[in-house]
């Protein structure tokens, strides 16, 4: 580092100089916390070891530990931000030095955690997303703002006054009374946590961390006293009993963890819509989330029903934004407008963020089916490789000697996908109401999207030579918004050129020919 | 992309739409260029098969080896005089005062079609098989990450026009 002066005069702008601002020095005290619970296995295997077997292992990882503290004391020193009219900017780094600039007007997401520790210290994390581009080493984050200049800064940067001029940092919270609520929790709801797969994924996290601990503390799990007379007392029980006791304990533990994963992320759940034109999130028990999307990025909401929520009449809905794209798992983070919920409750919130002609039909009323041939390719996609492998695995079983039970499981298979098939077929519906495009597909992750037309830009049409036999086609309205393309999969081809006409006025009127 | 059969069979009635398909072809040196591009494929197996059976085969496995080679050879050669050919009649292109829209494929077969005034970015690439054959690649971007215009095997001089064009077409407009 050469200068610790701001280097306002870099700015090729007419910019009154703004101050370069640290981050709060509260956040002095949650790194080095951070880093020390990152390091409790280590911790733990101290602890239980001595650090006598193996030579001086642990005392490299206690000196590790001192560098990371040093290292985060650094972090803070280095790390500056300003916030000027035009743009947001942060510098980082001490030897690796980063200076990531944000225009102003590209900001579309602003979303403010609170973590446990944060929350004690009354500090937050601003993360500024600015679109597509969004990859973890080019979002903007501010970590550790105090929560009033966090609430200020975002409504700062989506509400954005017409006014220019260098901007400074009100420290008053926006008043809270100008909002409108579109849902909130209703405590009832985390009946429908079981029905997720989060559970799933939270106990297979747990079961990592538990094994990854033990093995890092050198403890032998079968050295445990507790342990051993378990599963000395397991070994006097007959194997279906172990089976079903198995069986039981996984849904339970599952049951437990998707019901405290549920209300982790939503308790205290909150939808509302701000005068200044942003829909805003906000949602957790421990670590506080508040995410907001400016309205008139929201191009259209999608409705999912994954096949277990579904079964219990529930669902989730996502927004569909320009410049936010659908992520996975906790990416899906920017994008949730409401957890898993009944499906009532869903459609009404979707119907009260929808506004203009055939809002409420795109959420609720029925779409135009697809044609009877669509089931035959449906059919023919789910279940044919199954059919083959069972009749190849049956006849070997026949004529080659082969167990039964492998032809047996195929053919469990291939009915279960048949079954598959037919709920794939199902779920494919089509309509234009009004202002918005709406398309449903898929069986073990149903979706509803409803588009806004307008956001349509361009359309794929697509025939393999199968279904042109059939005379289907498979359509994608392009968009740069949410998923960048919707898809109607197995129109007939007239119905499908309907749509396009219906959803990009003019467009194609050159290439039709009447007949 | 064939019109299905319900739209060709229709009985006397109120006319109904249809999409024709794009105006132009490309340029005719594709055929040549597909079947060359092909045929370097097909080397590559049919290289190793060859090396095989006069290198490694023993007597038992030569009757296998040369069936399997034939067999080779026959879909190579199949391969070759079909699909150049179809493909030539499938890749269509056509600039309306609007949009852009393109065909592609054959035996799957997609159809592109993207207004001018959202048009991103243009480029036009040449391969070095391409530019022996004097062929370009023009590829069309929108704002929307799902599937760009590409329409191939353009001859050269067409496709630097089209670049011109559409580039000027796409000048004005925000295009998100």
């Amino acid at each position: 580092m050469t200068s610790d002066a701001p280097p306002a005069a870099e700015l090729a702008l007419p910019l009154p100089a703004v101050a370069w601002r640290r981050l709060s020095p509260r956040m002095l005290l949650i790194h080095p916390v951070r880093e020390v619970v990152r390091f409790i296995p280590a911790l733990v295997g101290i602890f239980f070891a001595g650090g006598s077997s193996q030579g001086g292992g642990h005392w490299w990882s206690l000196g590790a530990l001192g560098v990371v503290l040093v290292l985060s004391v650094i972090r803070w020193v280095t790390t500056r931000y300003q916030i000027t009219a035009q743009q947001v900017q942060l510098r980082t780094g001490l030897f690796r030095k980063r200076i990531i600039t944000t225009p102003a007007d590209r900001v579309r997401t602003v979303d403010v955690t609170e973590h446990a520790l944060h929350r004690v210290l009354g500090l937050a994390r601003v993360s500024i997303g600015t679109g597509t581009s969004d990859r973890k080493r080019e979002a903007l984050v501010l970590d550790g703002l105090s929560t009033g200049e966090a609430r200020a800064l975002r409504s700062e940067l989506l509400h954005r006054a017409p006014a220019g001029g260098p901007w400074t940092l009100p420290t008053t919270i926006e008043p809270a009374g100008a909002e409108t609520e579109l849902a909130r929790l209703d405590p009832t709801w985390v009946r429908f946590a079981p029905f997720t797969l989060s559970g799933v994924v939270t106990a297979l996290a747990v079961a990592g961390f538990a094994w990854n601990s033990l093995n890092q503390s050198h403890i032998t799990a079968g050295d445990v006293g507790a342990i051993q007379t378990a599963l000395g007392q397991l070994r006097g029980f007959p194997v279906w009993l172990l089976v079903v006791q198995v069986v039981l304990g996984v849904v339970v533990v599952i049951t437990a963890f998707s019901v405290v994963g549920y209300l982790l992320a939503f308790w205290r759940f909150r939808l509302t819509r701000h005068p200044g034109g942003t829909l805003q999130v906000t949602r957790g028990l421990i670590t506080n989330r508040s995410t907001s999307i400016e309205h008139r990025r929201l191009r259209g909401v999608s409705v999912s029903q994954p096949l277990l929520l579904r079964a219990v009449g529930g669902a989730r809905l996502t927004a569909v934004a320009t410049g936010l794209r659908v992520g996975r798992g906790s990416e899906r983070g920017g994008t949730v407008l409401t957890p898993p919920a009944p499906l009532a409750e869903v459609s009404g919130v979707a119907d009260r963020i929808l506004s203009g002609p055939g809002a409420e039909q795109a959420v609720r009323a029925s779409l135009i089916p697809h044609p009877r041939s669509a089931l035959r390719r449906r059919l023919a996609r789910s279940s044919g490789g199954w059919l083959v492998l069972s009749l190849v695995l049956g006849a070997l079983w026949r004529w080659a000697g082969w167990p039964m039970l492998l032809a047996g499981i195929a053919t469990g298979a291939l009915a279960l996908s048949l079954a598959l098939g037919r709920d794939r077929y199902a779920a494919l519906g089509h309509a234009v109401f009004g202002d918005f495009l709406v398309t449903r597909y898929g069986s073990l992750d149903r979706r509803r999207e409803i588009l806004q037309i307008d956001c349509i830009i361009g359309w794929n049409f697509r025939q393999t030579i199968f279904q042109r036999r059939l005379g289907l086609l498979s359509t994608v309205a392009t968009t740069a918004a949410g998923r960048q393309g919707y898809r109607l999969d197995d129109l007939d081809p007239d119905e499908a050129l309907r749509v396009a006409r219906a959803g990009t006025p003019g467009l194609l009127d050159e290439f039709v020919v009447w007949r | 992309m064939t019109s299905p059969p319900a739209a060709t069979e229709r009985q006397a009635g109120p006319p109904t739409p249809s999409l024709r398909a794009p105006v132009n072809l490309v340029s005719s040196r594709a055929i040549d260029f597909w079947t060359t591009r092909a045929l370097l494929g097909w080397l590559v197996p049919i290289g190793l098969q060859v090396g095989i059976l006069f290198l490694a085969s023993t007597a038992s496995h030569r009757g296998a080896n040369v069936g399997v080679l034939v067999a080779t050879a026959l879909l190579a050669t199949a391969h070759l005089a079909v699909m150049p050919r179809w493909r030539f009649r499938v890749h269509r292109w056509e600039v309306s005062a609007t949009a852009c829209y393109a065909q592609s494929g054959w035996i799957t077969q997609q159809r592109r079609i993207a207004p001018l005034s959202r048009i991103q970015t243009v480029d036009a690439e040449r391969g070095p098989l391409e530019q022996l054959f004097r062929l370009a690649n023009v590829t069309v971007t929108t704002a929307s990450a799902a599937g760009p215009i590409k329409i191939r095997a353009l001859d050269s001089a067409v496709a630097d026009r089209l670049v011109q064009e559409l580039t000027a077409a796409a000048g004005a407009g925000d295009a998100t």
